[in-house]
């Protein structure tokens, strides 16, 4: 993609972010003497304190060790991203996403209270889910984002329900106090359920098999993206969980074992997946899930091996990564490719990009002098004081290690220095914003490797001490660690990466026949979701038939079992029934309404119909006149009136009703007596027990002093309650609206 | 009288249902009148009855003297009557006008939100 000559780059879009996360790093960085020095900060803002909800936020070392990643790689990225999409139509969009995705990631590392982290994990869910969908015209990238948001969504859920049973089981969501009780999880009942909601939080978070397909997927989001989130830092966030639980959660069988299983199966498998793929990004995508693999084997145990080793290779990891990532990018930007079948020998056009992807690509192999050998040692050194099987993790390590060697080649070494085929004309180095971070990164990993001591001390202790308390030491970084066991297995994996290197075309079109003819979770993933769309249009079809008569049938009889079922169940006694006050009158007026009633449910007449209802409304008018209700009978009359008018001028409009079928009145008829029954019952009650005239009593009284009127029921409405009555003069207005639109409104003619 | 009301209140709410049962749409809207006379009346009668003593002040005093009506329930019965009549105003006026789209006032053939063939 030779754009045009040098779009507009230095926009507020792309360079804010820069500025914040720049901002936001050396805030962090000012704190490493004193996290280093053995200090923890802790600052609480109380939220919903009723609920023990506060928002507080931790640093020690392991906080500050992600925040330092988060804002340092995301201040590298964005300046990388600025330019990347410089003249894209969404870039302020894509600059607020990114952003609101750090801020969501540093509450996620920064949180002390649990559900304070919950909420900042969703966060980084919502905002992940807008990244991959960025380029959302796709419909693959609309696939890939909502696949990651439900996958990622429904760990959430877990960990949310994790965290109530951890609330429950400490009495506290404050992880800093949680951890100052050992054994308070451990050994609570609910710990296996903790456990395991927790676990499928972090490992659908994190990618683990069986959840890892989402990730691979992820990276239709633009490239800056898939560096940033999909590999330095939101895939992480389940590692970080992992490591922050860990003195509360660990030391158990089913947490050795299930880490140790989940990492080396998602470590193997996802190593040579990276090696199937032809796509350099794709590629990339895997390695970052063995890393995760091999984090979350690490993380299983609990000696101080392991945890240096898995501290350590996290901040190798996410330099080298990163980095690649980016090298990826220009070259895609640069040539509008990322096959590996078609990128050769570009070193001479692009020799910044060759020069921090070869470095890069010499820390993940694990080459001295550089971090990743550091890294690579320490996980040997690791593997083999793990307290599963040290043999096997071993020999995981050292084929995923392996791998890597080969990976590394492949996306580093090939497309700038391999002769194999010949190399894209015309191709120009990268602009300087988009080679600042891959160098940066990489000499990183490369003045760490050469100065271990400067990262044991300033984030690798302080790391291990977070996670194994002070007690133990984390074991030294170093170059030369002696002649022994891990540099044994460092050059076993050398000898096996060059093979493998070496014999990468045969291994990769063997693989990709084993691949494409076995099962995929991803295909999978497509079944589920058609089971699931199937399921909602069953249920569809049963609870919404879109006949009015069942609806109405579920509402009344969900009335009658209400109303009949609290009789029965509260065991009421009747009060007996006697007519001793009952006049001539009031017999009068009963028999004109149960007529004018009668005559309205039977009849098929239109006009019969609401001349019914005309006796029935004005039989009840005549019922408010004896019982001293003069201004409701006068609305009431003038209500009945109007409705017969309006009825009359609708019914020009209208066919007749003609009959109903006869089938299923019979049980309309049983429906209708029942909740009639039940309403006479309920009725007769409440008129037979006392009555509260509290309000009566201060209408009565106040009615003068107070509003200055003698019919107290006028001062009620436009006086006391004058707001309900303006309510319902609304009512009648948008009502009286809504009508003349209904009128107005031509009838569509597609419609029969 | 609160007796007598309660049953025919009872009634009132038989016979709405079995018209809301219905399959024709006016039938329907004659049992949303019914229903919310019903409505009208158990508020009334839940407030109990006075006859022959409308809520008033007398000129010259402060408050009522002796029993007079419950003014409070009057108050919410003459809300409750104004808004129904706007429902069933609306309502009525929704049934011409879909009488007009779709030709039938069988409830069974109202179908356009929730079509026979994807359910």
């Amino acid at each position: 993609m030779n754009e045009s000559p040098s779009p507009r780059w230095i926009t507020p879009a792309g360079l804010l972010p820069v500025v914040v996360a720049g901002a936001l790093f050396f805030y962090f960085v000012q704190m490493v003497p004193a996290i280093a020095d053995g200090q923890t900060l802790r600052h609480v803002i109380e939220w919903v304190p009723s609920l023990g909800v506060n928002i507080s936020f931790l640093i020690d070392g392991l906080s500050l060790t992600f925040a330092l990643l988060i804002t340092g790689i995301g201040a590298l990225v964005m300046l990388y991203s600025a330019r990347y999409l410089a003249g894209h139509v969404h870039q302020a969009r894509f600059s607020l996403f990114l952003t609101s995705f750090m801020l969501a990631m540093l509450g996620v590392v920064l949180s002390d209270n649990l559900l304070g982290l919950f909420v900042f994990w969703e966060l980084t869910t919502i905002t992940s889910y807008l990244l991959i969908g960025f380029s959302h015209a796709t419909q693959k990238s609309r696939r890939s984002a909502l696949q990651a948001l439900l996958v990622t969504g429904v760990g959430g859920l877990a960990l949310l329900a994790a965290i109530v049973l951890i609330g429950n089981a400490a009495g506290t969501f404050e992880l800093s106090e949680i951890r100052a009780m050992p054994g308070v999880l451990t050994q609570s009942v609910a710990y296996l359920p903790i456990l395991l909601l927790v676990l499928l939080g972090t490992f659908t978070k994190s990618a683990q098999i069986p959840f890892h397909f989402w990730l691979p997927n992820a990276m239709a989001a633009p490239t800056p993206v898939s560096a940033y989130l999909h590999s330095a830092t939101m895939v992480k966030a389940g590692v970080y969980l992992m490591a922050r639980m860990h003195p509360s959660l660990s030391g158990t069988d089913v947490w050795l074992w299930t880490l140790t299983i989940a990492g080396a199966i998602t470590m193997v498998f996802a190593s040579v997946m990276a090696l199937r793929q032809t796509d350099l990004k794709l590629a990339l995508a895997y390695t970052t899930l063995m890393a995760l693999g091999a984090l979350t084997l690490l993380l299983g145990n609990d000696s101080a091996y392991t945890i240096t080793a898995a501290a350590t290779f996290l901040i190798v990891h996410s330099l080298y990564k990163a980095a690649l990532f980016l090298v990826v990018g220009i070259l895609d930007h640069q040539t509008g490719t990322r096959d590996a079948n078609k990128l050769f020998g570009l070193a001479s056009a692009m020799p910044v990009t060759a020069t921090a992807a070869a470095i890069a690509a010499l820390s993940m192999a694990g080459f001295p002098p550089f971090l990743g050998f550091i890294g690579k040692e320490l996980k040997y050194a690791g593997a083999l004081a793990v307290a599963s099987e040290p043999i096997l993790v071993a020999g995981a390590f050292l084929i995923a290690s392996a791998l890597m060697v080969a990976i590394a080649g492949i996306v580093s070494f090939r497309p700038f220095w391999s002769r194999s085929g010949d190399p894209i004309p015309n191709v120009k180095e990268a602009p300087w914003p988009m080679l600042v971070g891959p160098i940066v990164l990489a000499v990183l990993g490369a003045l760490f490797g050469i100065f271990p001591d400067l990262l044991a001390a300033s984030l690798v202790n302080p790391t291990v001490e977070a996670i194994l308390g002070p007690a133990q030491e984390a074991k030294p970084l170093q170059l030369w660690a002696g002649v022994n066991l891990p540099l044994a297995l460092s050059v076993a994996t050398f000898v096996l990466g060059f093979t493998l290197y070496f014999y990468k075309i045969q291994l990769r079109n063997m693989l990709i026949r084993l691949v494409d003819s076995s099962p995929s979770f991803d295909r999978g993933w497509d079944k589920l979701l058609a089971a699931v769309l199937a399921g909602a249009k069953w249920q569809t079809r049963v609870i919404q038939t879109g006949v009015l008569r069942r609806y109405m049938f579920i509402t009344f009889g969900t009335a009658l079992a209400a109303m009949a079922g609290t009789l029965i169940i509260k065991d009421v006694v009747m009060p007996v029934l006697g007519v001793p006050d009952v006049t001539i009158a009031d017999w009068l007026v009963f028999l004109l309404v149960l007529l004018g009633t009668g005559l309205t449910a039977i009849t098929n007449s239109r006009i019969a119909a609401i001349a019914g209802l005309g006796v029935v409304g004005i039989g009840i008018a005549m019922i408010f006149i004896l019982y001293s209700a003069p201004d409701v009978a006068i609305t009431q009359l003038l209500v009945e009136t109007l409705i017969v008018v309006l009825f009359a001028a609708a019914a020009l409009r209208l066919p007749g009703m003609g009959s109903e079928p006869l089938r299923s009145r019979p049980l309309d008829a049983l429906l209708a007596i029942g909740l009639g029954v039940s309403t006479t019952a309920v009725l007769l009650m409440v008129t037979s027990g006392p009555i509260d005239l509290e309000l009566t009593t201060f209408f009565q009284t106040a009615s003068w002093p107070q509003a200055f009127g003698q019919n107290i029921v006028n001062v009620i409405l436009v006086d006391f309650r004058a707001l309900d009555t303006f309510g319902e003069i609304a009512v009648v207005m948008v009502a009286a609206i809504a009508i003349y639109a209904l009128l107005k409104s031509k009838p569509e003619k597609d419609q029969t | 009288m609160e007796q007598l009301l309660s049953v025919l209140i009872g009634v009132l709410v038989a016979a709405s249902v079995y018209l809301m049962m219905g399959r024709n749409l006016l039938r329907f809207l004659f049992g949303l009148i019914l229903l919310s006379n019903a409505a009208n009346l158990t508020i009334f009668v839940a407030g109990r009855l006075t006859p022959g003593a409308p809520a008033l002040v007398p000129e010259g005093l402060d408050a009522p003297v002796g029993d007079v009506a419950n003014a409070l329930p009057q108050a919410l019965v003459l809300t409750a009557i104004v808004i129904g009549f706007g429902l069933f105003a609306f309502a009525l006026i929704l049934a011409v006008r879909a009488y007009r789209s779709l030709g039938t006032l069988n409830t069974d053939d109202m179908r356009v939100a929730e079509p026979k063939d994807q359910v």
